[in-house]
Order: C-alpha cells, then structure tokens, then sequence
C-alpha cells in the first residue's frame, strides 16, 4: 500500500485532521476565518488555479485530492505578504509550503510542476557540498525537461550567461567543484541524523 | 573608537564568482568607511533559502540554520549575527524563533548538531544589513561620512519582499517602508517617496521556475521607476537586485519595451558616496552599468 | 421688592475683548439703548474678582435682572452660574472678535456687530423671569419594571443595589424571560489581552447563564417586590407621579406608583413555522436555536439526543441568518446581532460531549460582537468546529437522516451535506406593545396603497404592553422593525416618553451580555429622572431646567396642535380640551411653542418674547447703506456650539450676521420670521438638526416638526414679494464646523447677488 493510500485509510474523510497532523504549521488552517485578505494580497494571485482562501476552505471541504495534487501552492514566491496581512496571523507562506512537501512526500505533485522540481534540484544541489553550486543549479535547471529542452532554455540564457560571466558574477570553473563547507563530513553527518529524526516524527502520524 | 564586530553570514550568492559577488565588494568597502568588522561564520553552509521545501522537510532545514548559528555561537561569541542576504537573514532568524518556540525541535535539532559536536543556544541576535545600519549606526553617521553627494540622482528605492516581511526593519511599515528613501536622501540622493512599486515580489526563485510570471511582476517594478522619473533602482537584496536587473533584455524582447535600468545596492550608493573607486563599488559588475555612479566615482 | 425688577450689566473687557472693541461705545450702548444704568466693566469678569462683582450687587438687592457681555454662553457656565436671577448674555468673544478679522477696514462692523448683541441681551433680558420648580410632585425613589427576563431582573438588582425599591412585573410564572431555558451562555470574558492566537491555552468558553443565582438574588432583596403572571393594565401621571395598575392572572389588580418606569420586555423568538424550505415542523430533527437550549439542558451534559428517535446526534449542521436578513416576506430584514456566538456556543456543547461529533456552522458573514466574541470564535475554531461561509436553500429529510443542501459562498458551488440534526440561528423580535402612532399612519398616508399597508400593521398590531393613558398613544413610539425609537448613540436610554426608559432587545436586537449592559445603562437614567422630577428639573438634554411651559387660557383657540406635536406626548387634554402639560414629561425643547398659532405659549426664560424683543432690537441700516442684516436661528445642541468652535478655530463670519441660539428648531415660531422680514432682514438662515431616521434631533422630532411648518414658509415670502432664497433651513451637526460659519457667508453672498430687502423703515 502507498503511503498516500495509507493515509487515506488513516483519517478517511477528515482531511483537516491529517492536516493538522502531517503538514508543518498544519494546526492553523482551522483558524482561518474566510476573509480572503491573503487571496487578494497574493503577487502571483491569478494564476493560483485555488488561492490560499480556497484551498483552506477545500481542506475543511475534504477535498482532498484537489487539494493535494494542486498546482497553487507551488505558486507561493515566500514575498510574506499574506502572512502580514492575515488578521488571523496565520503562517500562510508555511503553511503553503507544508502543503506542498506534503503533497511530494506523498507523490501527488502533477507532473512537470517547474517550480517542483527546481525547489528538489535546489535542495539536492545545497546538500552536495553544504552550498549551493550556481552554475550546476542553472545548467540542471535548463536541462531538467529534458536534454532537447534544455539546450533551446539554455540558448535563450545564453547572453544572460554570458553577461554574468563577463562582469564576474558566474564562474566557469564552478562546473569542476567549487564552494563547499570544509567540515564535508560533519556536515553530511548532522542532514542524515535530522532525517532520521524526521523520518521518525513522520512515522509517528503514519507516513 | 573602536570597530564594530559582527559574526558575519555571507551566504552561497556572495561567494566569488557568485550572483552577487559583487555585493560582497561593495559591502566591505561601505564597512571599512564605517568602522565595522565582519568577522565571518567559519565554515557556514547554505541556508535552503525559501526554496528547500520540497527536497527539505521541517527539521532537515531548521537545522541547517542551526549549524551556522551554533558555529557562530562557537567561534564569535558574542557577536550578533549580521546577513546581507534577504533570504539568508530570513531563514536563520526564523528558524531560532522556530526552535525557541518548539524545545522539541530544538532538541532534536541539537542531537543532529551533536554529530558534529555542536550545540545550539539560540540566543544570538541575527540581523540585515540594513538594520545594523539604521539601528546600530544611525543615518546621521551615515550621512556624517559622505564626501561625494549623489546630487541629480533620482533613485527608487525598491525594499522588495523579505527584508520587509515578515520581521522588516523596526519602527517600518510592511506597507510603506522609508528607509531605502531616507538612505538616499541621507546620501544626498532624490528619493522617490511614492514609488508604489517599493514591496512589490519580483519573483524570488520563481524567476527560474516560472520566468514569465515573474518578469511580468518585474516589468511593473521597472515601469513604475521610470514613470517616475527615476536614474536607477536600489535594494537591499541580491535575488531583488538579480531579478529586476538581469532579464531587462528578455522583458524587452517580450513587451517590446526598451529598458535599461540600473539596479545598484544601497552599499553600491555608499562606497561611491564615500568617495571610494569604482572597483571598490563593484560597479564594473553591473550587467546594466550605473553611470551617473561611473562618473561621480572618477571625479 | 419681590417683582421689583432691577437691571444691571457687567462688560468683560478680557480675553481681547477691550483691545478688539470700543468698550465705552458697549457701555453706552447699554446704558442709553438698552437702559440698564447699573453698567459695570471688569478685566476679567469670570475671575474670582469680578464673579465676587456681580454677587455682591445680586445679594445686595441690586441686581435681579442681569446681563452678562463677554464669552458665548456655552463658556465660563461654572462662573457664571447666578441661579437665583435672570440672565442673559452678549457673546462678544466667540460671537464677534474671535469670528472677526483684525484691522481698522473691519472695525466699524465689528463694533456694530457687538453693540447689537448687547442691544439683543439687553432686550432678551427684560422678558426673562427666574424659573421656580412647578411643586407638582414630590420624590418618589420606587421604579417600575416591566419585564422579567435577564434585562428585568438586572434593571431591579441594579436599582435595588442603588437603593432605590423596585416592583418587578413578569408577565410569566417565572423569572427567567426568553433566556430561562438557556444551558450556558456565550461567555462574557474575552481572552486576556495579548493571548496569542493559534497557540491559545485559555479563550473563553460556553458559561453557566448565572440566571438562578440572579433570581434568588431577587427574592432575597428586600427592596424589590416581584409580581408574577402580571400585567400593566393602565399606566397614568408623569415622572416622580406615576400611577401604574398591576394586574395579576389571578383577578387581583394594585395600583402603586412610581417615580420612573424601566420597559425591559426583551424579545420573542421568531415564528420558525414561517421557515418550510428549512423542513421546520415537518421533522421534529430540525430546531430553532431556542430549542437547542432545552435539549441541552436534558441531556444536561450527556450526548445530546436526536429528538426523532433519541438517536445520539454524530452530525450537527448549524443555518445561520434563518429567516433573517433578508426581505423575504415574513422574515426578518435584520440581522439579530446574537445568533452567531449562540451557535458557536452550542455547536460547542456537542464538540465538548463528543469531539468526533461533525459540527458545521453555516454562515454567510460570521458576526461576533463585544470583546469577547472575536475570542469566542477563535475558541469554537480550536474545537475544531467547522465554519463554512456558505447560504442554506433547503432542508430535506431523507432516510433517517438530515440532507442540508447549500451553496458554498467561496468554493461558489452548489453542494450538500448529510446531518442527523438541523439547528436554526432565528432571530429577535421586539416584544412591544403597538406603535402609538399606527393609526397617525394611516390618517396621514397619502395613497390608498399606503392607507392599505398602514392600516393592516395596525391590525396585527400586538397588545399594549404599558396601557398609558397618554393623548398620543398606549406604548412607546417606535422608530423601525418595531424597535422602540432612541438615539442608539447619543441617549440611548431615553424613549420619547420622559422618565420611561428602554432597556434590552425592545430597542435593538441584542445579546444577553449587552441587554444587561443597556439595563444598567437604562436603570441608572431612570433613578436620575425620578430625582430630577422630584427638583422639577429637566430630563436629557436640558437637565436642570427649572422652567416649564404655560398658556395663556384665554387666548388658546383648543387647535390641538401642540398637544399632537409635542415629540414625548408630554401634553394631554383636560376636561375642557385644554392643553394639560405634565411639567415632569416635558423636556423643554419648545416644540409646543413653536407650534401654537397664537403664541400663547410659553416658558419663563424662553418665550416668543425673549427672541422676538432680540430680532426687533437690532440696529436696521436703511437699504443705501450696505449693511444687510442676516439672522442666523441656531440650535443650541449643535449648531451653536459648531458656530462657536468655528470660531476658535480662527474661522471667519460676516460682520453682517446677528445669531440667536434657540432650544430646538421646533421652538421656532413663525412669528419671528414674519416679524423678521417686515422689519427689514435681508436673510434668515435655520439651522437645527438631522431629522431623518437617522436623525440627530436632541428632541427625536423638533427639527423634522420646524422643516414641515418651514416648507410653508415660501408662500409667506411671496406675499411680501420677496425672493424665497432670503429664508433657508439647513441640517448642521456639531461636527460641522467650517460649514456652520459657511452657510450663513452664503446667505450673505446670495444678500449681495439678490440685493437688500425693500421693508427697511
């Protein structure tokens, strides 16, 4: 059994207690009270298929599915504007991106969401080398639709590129290793043993 | 007098031959004026930003805040910790709160540290640049040090979305914030006081995943500048300052609009207000070049 | 030596009055024209100095009739308090320098503006008489208190508690009222300032009502005598006099009497059988949200039951606003400003019994009002009800179960919802007794279709709750959707019928916590109106007026309009139909002279004299000389204070402008504007108060009573062949402080484009 069928089986219909239960900040989305100030106060607003309103108000709906495999919180840039503007003062940048780790632990994120996978490539490049690497950020960025795709992505950067480099804000030979902590070890010690204990807390609510 | 010391989080885009490589430059050279000292965090490592949520779940990316605050708890004790990256100074200040509130995530943060032999306190004060600046240093001492006014200047000052939100500069408003505005004046500069565009998102990472949506959002934030007669735009943040001055030539060739506008550093304003070079500016570095900056700094 | 009447006049020359005008010019003007001879001047004559001045010639016998030049009346009242003479006084301060610019163009004008206010007190002055308390009545401390509920029983405890004895009458067997079945209620604490949100580990929850502790705190007071299954069958007399006759099921009636009445009869709750879309009375699983409360109190803090078959309820679904705002007949078109916290309340109780228990509020806008509603909220949010702002349609009963259908107001689709049990949020109506002015409706409409719709209000109206044997009607004027007519900010207490005080949801839907708040409020207004009547002192606003109106006998024509125009009923008719004034009901607007067509009215200190003497008295400049002359009538509960502050705060007037505070604009006789005109004024401006049902009248109708009588005024200015813009009436507010000062300037510019009035002689 998936550990999404898990947990349907787990809080059948109520689909605000697995919230509370799974998704960071969770506990708050019972709080909201239905103003829409953080719809209206969202930059990229339109283009959220359910804005943060909607989609608090599908949780108490149980709309599960609609809401897990939604493309709306990956439209979350973190500008923090609906988080001052709640009068609720409910995390909603957090909770959003709770929502969306959830809704990837779960393997329910639409295929192709770009802002997915650049947010993965990013993580898995930072936990490299403890830094982030710029170039092969970019160069994986271009090339993670494919190698075709990639290469008309990269094209239409080039004179980006090509202007980051001649003014010394992008290294070439950043490509061969670059920027990494010095305690590499130690480092990669600390991420897995807070995986683990992730992994466990996780396991405590059922997935 | 003596310096001020700071335990310092440069953070992955300052690096060498990073994004904004050059905003590393300009803030050392606005420090030296200034009498500050960064003393950097030894071996720190990237904060995830407000883009490892994906990969990263919630104890995985507290903690790599936490290593860097236990490291400068370790090797700079005493020393408030000082970012110059919105995102970096978002994320370590959040993630001590976060731990503050929750001692079971502190806990298990510090068994995750303990494998390196850290531990975390959580009691150091981490602060922008920019509120060192107007809290620690005061814009009267800012001003006191200005040689080369920047008059005829007209600049927008564009705070952008995570110096502001949601812990800002205190005493600001999230809606209205003045203090780019004051700097300006304060360094002799035209403010643009009703720039509505000042905490308009410009994209963040979203620029990557999402180009289009964002550099619609850009286009506005430029727009507004020019509508309003401005020579440049300043901000405090490196993804701001990336975002709104490197796609100009992509906007451009979308909206069939003809931009060229500068995006400097309020650091980049200072070390030529300060009298200091070009290259001690880094204005060499901008894809867009400041000009009027070019000119005074050779006088 | 009593009706020796003795003159005397004290020129303040302080506050730049000395420096701005020609003092000596004031003191002549008063002396030769004015004619008072005992003329003194002093620097400072609100000083301890010259207050000792005029004391001492008022003690020596010297000075029965004074008159004060110096600051508006409004200012130095503590100083200049001589009750024991009549007063008048020449505003020269906020009324002429203050009002004025400096320099020598405009000091000819401004001089003659102040002598004329001097020749205006001076001849306002010679009609003033010392008011004395009528005698009428004497004190008596004992309240009425109609109505048993939480409103009834808080207005007794708190009176008993202030001293004063109290008869309560509860039309029921039982204390209690609408809310005695109540099994807790909405809390009255709010959460402590900074309590986080989210995080909260102390917001308020559902309370015990406290209703059996407040009625054994009733029979154990000494001071209230409680009747049971009572009613007023006849209410007579006026404030400090009362005479109620109280009727109990029993045949039994006492007559006591009172010296104020408290009606807190609180509300009805709302017929739900006018509610078939929401299956009322087809399936007994459906409720109003008043029977919710007996069911809770049966199940006593065990499962709540289904009332269909005593299954345990595992789903509740809660219809916000039914029948309530909205316009459908037979429903309410307000919002009753309690249900929502009372469904939060309950939808608590089985959240608390059953945290697995479905609990869906259905709402279309959440409303929680007092400080602790928000918290309240936020309280009901953390038990995990669940709020879904979305609008009912229908109620269908379908297999042992509840099918809820609605529309969801955010995710705007068309859905629904299973429940074992259905609660109804219904709402409040009044409990009153019929309008006093129903049948006036019906005499007054226009057309047949009006007629038609008045007269079947008065029909179902309901039965008269206080019995008054007033002239104008049985029960308290009501203002709209039967609620009893009161300023809601500004006096709220107050009804218009004097010393008979409002309190709870009889004048707005309201919840328990602000029903005992207003019953407080209202219980404490009428201590104050049986204590004033027993001084024969005024009520709001003219509190400690001694004066009170009296007629001419033989020259009242019995016309009746003072009797039918006096805004509180105050006036009745006695056995040869004429006019009977209750001093104690009477608030002393002067609407009853404003009214009478034979000016025959009056009060001691406000008469058709004491304002027409001050309109005669003013200098005429001939028509050649470029000096028009506009008189500004202003209320001197708004717009008189708005003219005074205008003129602190630097405003400008024209020299050209004489104003005379009146009482209300519904004092203001025709004859002063008739008289006006024939004496040669250019222009007239009124200004009174708001008079719409948003009104801002201090006498609820004085203002809306001067327009009506005003609106004829054009035909007078035809038949002088004068030009109808040179009388205009305006609405001022207080807050109208620029505007006050402009309306009159406007006049005087009109003055300038039309040109002089022709009547100068």
């Amino acid at each position: 059994m998936s550990t999404n069928q898990a947990m349907v089986e787990k809080y059948r219909n109520n689909f605000l207690k697995e919230v509370e239960a799974n998704v960071e900040e969770g506990e708050w989305v019972k709080m909201c009270m239905q103003c829409g100030v953080c719809s209206g106060s969202c930059p990229l607003g339109k283009f959220w298929d359910h804005p943060p309103q909607e989609i608090f108000m599908m949780i108490r709906a149980g709309k599960r599915d609609e809401v897990l495999t939604s493309s709306s919180m990956w439209m979350c840039t973190s500008c923090y504007n609906c988080i001052v503007r709640c009068p609720r003062e409910l995390p909603i940048t957090h909770i959003m991106h709770g929502l969306a780790h959830y809704a990837k632990r779960l393997g329910l994120v639409p295929q192709n969401q770009p802002t997915a996978k650049f947010a993965q490539l990013f993580w898995d490049n930072l936990m490299k080398k403890g830094r982030v690497n710029e170039l092969k950020l970019g160069m994986a960025l271009y090339f993670m639709n494919g190698f075709g795709e990639g290469v008309k992505v990269a094209m239409k950067n080039q004179k980006l590129g090509m202007n980051m480099m001649k003014t010394g804000r992008m290294n070439p030979m950043e490509i061969l290793g670059g920027h990494a902590v010095k305690d590499l070890g130690g480092f990669h010690k600390v991420m897995k043993k807070a995986q683990e204990l992730e992994d466990a807390r996780i396991a405590k609510h059922g997935a | 007098m003596a310096k001020r010391q700071y335990s310092f989080y440069p953070g992955c885009s300052s690096q060498k031959g990073a994004s904004s490589s050059n905003y590393l430059i300009s803030v050392q050279t606005m420090c030296e004026e200034l009498d500050i000292q960064l003393n950097e965090i030894p071996d720190w490592n990237c904060c995830s930003a407000s883009i490892g949520y994906a990969g990263g779940g919630e104890l995985p990316r507290l903690t790599l805040s936490a290593r860097n605050i236990a490291l400068s708890e370790q090797h700079n004790p005493g020393q408030d910790i000082v970012a110059t990256c919105a995102a970096c100074w978002l994320s370590t200040r959040e993630a001590q709160e976060r731990l503050h509130e929750d001692q079971s995530l502190l806990a298990e943060a510090n068994s995750a540290l303990a494998e390196a032999g850290l531990k975390l306190k959580g009691d150091t004060p981490i602060k922008h640049m920019a509120e060192v600046l107007i809290e620690d240093i005061g814009y009267e001492a800012i001003g006191a040090k200005v040689k080369k006014p920047l008059e005829g200047i007209k600049i927008a000052g564009y705070v952008g979305c995570q110096t502001n939100r949601p812990f800002g500069i205190s005493g600001e408003s999230f809606e209205n914030p003045k203090y780019l505005d004051k700097l300006v004046e304060t360094l002799g500069g035209d403010s643009i006081p009703g720039y509505e565009k000042k905490v308009q998102c410009c994209g963040g990472a979203l620029a990557f995943s999402e180009p289009e949506k964002s550099q619609e959002m850009v286009k506005g934030i430029i727009e507004a500048a020019y509508d309003h007669g401005a020579d440049m735009i300043v901000t405090p943040c490196p993804v701001c300052q990336m975002n709104v001055e490197v796609y100009q030539d992509q906007i451009n060739a979308t909206y069939g609009t003809k931009f060229k506008m500068p995006v400097v550093y309020y650091s980049t304003l200072m070390a030529v207000a300060y009298g200091r070079s070009a290259k001690d500016a880094a204005l060499n570095a901008q894809i867009i070049p400041a000009k009027q900056l070019e000119a005074l700094a050779a006088k | 030596m009593a009706d020796e009447k003795k003159f005397a006049g004290y020129i303040c020359t302080g506050c730049g009055i000395g420096e701005r005008l020609d003092a000596k010019q004031l003191q002549s003007v008063m002396t030769r024209e004015g004619k008072i001879a005992n003329c003194k001047q002093h620097e400072m004559l609100c000083s301890a100095e010259g207050v000792k001045l005029i004391r001492d010639d008022i003690d020596a016998g010297n000075a029965t009739h004074i008159v004060i030049a110096a600051c508006s009346r409004r200012a130095k009242v503590e100083a200049f308090s001589f009750t024991d003479v009549a007063m008048s006084r020449a505003n020269l301060r906020e009324g002429v320098i203050w009002l004025r610019p400096e320099g020598d163009e405009h000091q000819e004008t401004t001089q003659e503006m102040a002598d004329d206010y001097i020749r205006m007190a001076c001849a306002e002055v010679k009609f003033l008489k010392v008011p004395k308390p009528s005698g009428e009545q004497a004190l008596n401390k004992t309240l009425l208190v109609v109505g048993g509920g939480v409103t009834g029983m808080t207005s007794a405890l708190e009176a008993a508690k202030a001293g004063y004895p109290v008869h309560l009458a509860a039309e029921e067997g039982r204390l209690g009222g609408v809310w005695a079945d109540l099994y807790k209620r909405v809390p009255f604490r709010a959460a402590a300032l900074g309590v986080p949100n989210g995080r909260d580990v102390d917001l308020p929850q559902p309370e015990d009502p406290g209703i059996d502790a407040m009625i054994a705190e009733i029979e154990a007071s000494p001071l209230i005598t409680v009747h049971l299954n009572a009613k007023i069958t006849r209410t007579s007399g006026a404030p400090g006099r009362f005479a109620a006759d109280i009727s109990t099921e029993s045949g039994g009636t006492v007559t006591e009497n009172f010296g104020a009445i408290v009606q807190a009869t609180d509300f009805k709750p709302y017929d739900a059988n006018q509610l078939p879309e929401f299956a009322y009375g087809k399936t007994p699983d459906v409720v109003t949200n008043f029977e919710l409360e007996k069911l809770a109190k049966a199940a006593n803090g065990g499962p709540l039951k289904r009332p269909s078959d005593g299954k345990e309820v595992k789903s509740v679904a809660f219809i916000q606003c039914a029948g309530q705002r909205s316009t459908k007949p037979g429903h309410l078109p307000y919002c009753s400003g309690f249900c929502c916290t009372e469904s939060i309340k309950q939808a608590m109780y089985f959240k608390a019994q059953n945290p697995g228990c479905d609990t869906t509020v259905l709402f279309d806008d959440l409303r929680t009002p007092g400080a602790a509603g928000e918290d309240f909220y936020r309280s009901g949010q953390q038990a995990m009800v669940t709020f879904t702002k979305g609008k009912a349609s229908e109620v269908v009963s379908a297999g042992g179960s509840l099918k809820v259908k609605f529309k969801d107001l955010i995710l705007n689709e068309d859905t629904e919802m299973e429940a074992d049990l259905v609660v109804l949020a219904t709402g409040q109506v009044p409990h009153v007794g019929p309008d006093p002015y129903a049948q006036l409706a019906v005499d007054m409409a226009e057309t047949e279709e009006e007629k038609a719709a008045a007269r079947k209000k008065l029909e179902v109206a309901p039965p008269s709750i206080l019995n008054l044997d007033y002239r104008q009607g049985t029960d308290l004027p009501q203002l709209k959707h039967g609620f009893v007519d009161s300023h809601f900010i500004c006096f709220p207490y107050e009804t218009r019928r004097t010393g008979i005080y409002a309190a709870g949801p009889v004048r707005r839907p309201m919840d328990m916590k602000q029903a005992i708040e207003d019953a407080v409020g209202a219980t404490m207004k009428a201590i104050q109106a049986a204590e004033n009547a027993a001084r024969g002192s005024g009520a709001h606003p003219r509190v400690g007026d001694l004066s009170y109106p009296s007629f001419r006998k033989e020259g009242c024509t019995q016309c009746k309009r003072c009797t039918v125009e006096c805004p509180f009923g105050a006036i009745n008719e006695d056995e040869q139909r004429y006019p009977q004034f209750n001093e104690s009901r009477c608030r002393r607007c002067g609407t009853c002279m404003g009214a009478c067509p034979v000016r025959v009215i009056s009060f001691e200190n406000y008469s058709i004299d004491t304002v027409g003497q001050q309109i005669k008295a003013v200098d005429m400049p001939d028509e050649f000389s470029e000096k028009p002359r506009i008189l500004a009538l202003a209320c001197e509960n708004d717009a008189y204070p708005a003219l005074d502050m205008a003129a602190m705060a630097g405003e400008r007037l024209s020299p050209f402008a004489r104003v005379v505070p009146v009482r209300c604009l519904g004092s203001v006789s025709l004859s002063w504007i008739t008289d006006a005109l024939n004496s040669g004024y250019d222009g007239i401006v009124l200004m009174g108060c708001r008079r719409d049902d948003d009104y801002q009248c201090h006498f609820v109708r004085g203002s809306a009573m001067a327009a009506e009588r005003l609106s004829k005024v054009g035909d007078t200015l035809q038949q002088l062949n004068l030009e109808v813009e040179r009388v205009q009436v305006f609405e001022v507010a207080i807050t109208d402080i620029k505007r006050a000062a402009q309306l009159i300037n406007d006049m005087a510019a009109t003055v300038e484009k039309i040109g002089m009035s022709p009547f100068k002689f």
